[in-house]
């Protein structure tokens, strides 16, 4: 088998009428992304390394809801968060409240492989930054008028918010896909399994607009956001509360450990049979070199390419 | 209709030479907690109601490691985590990094009904706590001489000490203190929590396993789960949510799903977990010297241990 691979931008209310100068940079991104982590695979880099890559060129995409572009808290500043995890070993590493690490994806790295701890957050998270000598700035850089306006919008409108929802006005006619009326999205992340078997997940995020100061939403909780073993890696994004609630990225592993499901069985079982319609999208690889990218929202920024040549790039249900 | 249960726990990974009166103490404190959540069950309050106020009694206490006796951040201070779940719907909520709440596993509580998210943590949880006017104390409360001692032999030791064990002894011990409990009520619904200050010399910002929802603490329509011991093999393992989906995938029985996590989900890490079915049954099960525990069931069956 060859190695495999897929990524995301996040899931979310993406209306299908999205204008085309908002559409065309994210799936070029995605396009050149998809690239960078293709040519690493096939220069037999480990998928571990590959998924650290990739999330680091999504993070300093302005265009998705990680690094810089980040969406802001309620206080108008930046809390990132991201995690990472090795299939073989399970190790894994994840921070959160991040806000002048250029890379939290590496950050995330650096606590699995230099402390004996999983997890750093917040103040204690930047000083092992800074120990670590990873490349900080100051904060503005992570902060993009776009997101100045969806705080904006979200306060006027009284409600935390996902990313992609475009600029709002209430007399607009939008599908409503999630319970509560809002659209809830962003995050990054990446999967893959080289032709070994051996899989790697990584997730990054800036969390949920107008978010409460100290908010940690799915990505770094293992087993909800990101999650690896031997069966396979999966990268999670919709609504952090309901992916939490659902343990997604660990289901879905579960299912084809216990139930003997197939990648895309499994995924597609998740996805559209037990988390909430609205909330979840995600992507996955097997062992064996399978993809899966479902969603139950109206659209998930992603792609995926596998070693036979297949590669995909697209937003909404094909 | 079913028959209540629970169980709680004060931390997996007992010091062997841990003296007499001290054992008593500890089983004297977890009987306390079992009646405190067996009156309450008498009185048909909910599972999830009777898991946050047993979890407080035991946070209140300076025996165990959370609230007050928190183990000690290499810098001397304390910063408390804890999560709660309540089974039906599957609601939950969980904080980390607090240095004043006096009850952790209650703030806990007020993010899940309360806020719009599920996981507060640091001064956003702090300032939480402040908004919702709940309990809160000066540092030093939560801060007993026994651990600044613990502190100092670990830094001596230049490790991260798992509160139990004797740094001289080179005895192998695991676990850290957590404290948790579980229940199912006469309805039949499940919630977990557990609570703790993590491990003693942690980094600054280190979170654990206990406010993961899935690793430290979990609950469904099935089962409730709360777990102690090393943090990271816990998370690593997603023991809380693994026993409940042994349990839902490979239709094994409670005790049969504790067990086969144990056994097979910890890799080389040190944990226990105290669990509760729908059913009304109760399980633990501990792949270290001790786990300090109690279990009660409406049958009347009653039993507080710390080893095997």
């Amino acid at each position: 088998m060859g190695w495999a691979i897929a990524l995301h931008g996040g899931a979310g209310a993406i209306p299908v009428d999205l204008p085309p100068e908002r559409l065309e940079p994210r799936e070029a991104a995605l396009r050149r992304i998809l690239q960078i982590g293709v040519s690493a695979l096939n220069a037999r880099c480990s998928p571990l390394d590959v998924v650290e890559l990739v999330v680091r060129e999504l993070e300093n995409c302005p265009h998705f809801n990680a690094g810089k572009g980040s969406v802001l808290t309620t206080n108008g500043t930046v809390e990132m968060e991201a995690c990472i995890m090795d299939g073989n070993s399970k190790r894994c590493g994840a921070v959160s409240g991040v806000s002048t690490v250029v890379n939290p994806i590496s950050l995330a790295r650096q606590v699995m492989e230099k402390t004996p701890h999983i997890y750093l957050a917040f103040d204690g998270a930047e000083a092992f930054a800074r120990e670590q000598g990873l490349e900080t700035i100051d904060e503005s850089h992570f902060i993009t008028t776009e997101n100045i306006e969806r705080l904006k919008q979200a306060k006027e409108a009284n409600r935390v918010q996902q990313d992609y929802t475009p600029p709002f006005k209430p007399e607009d006619k939008k599908e409503t896909p999630v319970p509560d009326g809002d659209s809830k999205l962003g995050t990054v992340g990446c999967v893959a399994v080289d032709s070994l078997g051996n899989l790697a997940a990584a997730t990054s995020t800036g969390g949920l607009v107008n978010k409460m100061v100290g908010r940690i939403g799915d990505t770094p909780i293992i087993g909800a956001g990101t999650y690896a073993n031997k069966f396979c890696a999966i990268s999670a994004t919709g609504i952090g509360e309901a992916i939490i609630r659902e343990t997604v990225a660990r289901d879905v592993a579960a299912v084809m450990e216990y139930k003997g499901l197939g990648l895309k069985e499994a995924a597609d079982y998740i996805v559209h049979q037990v988390s909430p319609k609205g909330t979840t999208g995600l992507v996955a690889v097997s062992s064996t070199g399978e993809v899966a990218m479902p969603f139950n929202t109206t659209g998930m920024f992603r792609a995926c390419a596998t070693e036979d040549g297949f590669t995909e790039v697209a937003t909404w249900a094909i | 209709m079913v028959g209540w249960a629970i169980a709680v726990h004060g931390g997996a990974g007992v010091d062997p030479n841990l003296p007499t009166d001290r054992q008593e103490q500890a089983k004297l404190l977890l009987t306390r907690c079992l009646n405190l959540g067996i009156s309450a069950l008498r009185s048909s309050a909910s599972a999830i109601d009777v898991v946050e106020l047993v979890v407080r009694e035991l946070e209140t206490d300076p025996i165990f490691n959370s609230g007050r006796g928190s183990a000690l951040t290499e810098n001397g201070t304390v910063e408390m985590e804890a999560s709660i779940m309540d089974g039906s719907g599957r609601k939950c909520g969980a904080v980390s990094g607090l240095t004043s709440v006096k009850n952790p596993v209650s703030l806990a509580r007020l993010v899940m009904d309360k806020s719009p998210h599920s996981y507060l943590a640091f001064s956003g949880a702090e300032n939480f706590a402040k908004q919702m006017g709940v309990e809160r104390m000066e540092n030093d409360y939560f801060i007993t001489e026994d651990n600044v001692g613990m502190l100092k032999q670990a830094k001596e030791a230049n490790s991260i000490l798992f509160d139990y064990r004797i740094p001289t002894s080179g005895y192998e011990s695991c676990g850290v203190g957590t404290v948790g409990c579980v229940v199912v009520d006469s309805q039949g619904r499940c919630a977990a929590a557990t609570s703790t200050g993590g491990l003693m010399n942690k980094k600054v910002g280190r979170i654990g396993d206990s406010p993961l929802i899935g690793a430290g603490t979990y609950a469904c329509d099935v089962c409730g789960v709360s777990c102690t011991g090393e943090g990271e093999a816990i998370i690593r393992g997603t023991v809380a949510r693994e026993v409940a989906a042994v349990m839902e995938y490979k239709g094994l029985g409670l005790q049969a799903a504790v067990d086969f996590v144990i056994k097979e989900r910890l890799d080389d890490g040190k944990a226990g977990v105290i669990a509760v079915s729908e059913k009304g049954e109760v399980a633990y099960g501990f792949n270290c010297v001790g786990m300090f525990r109690g279990c009660a069931t409406e049958d009347g069956f009653m039993e507080v241990g710390i080893w095997e």
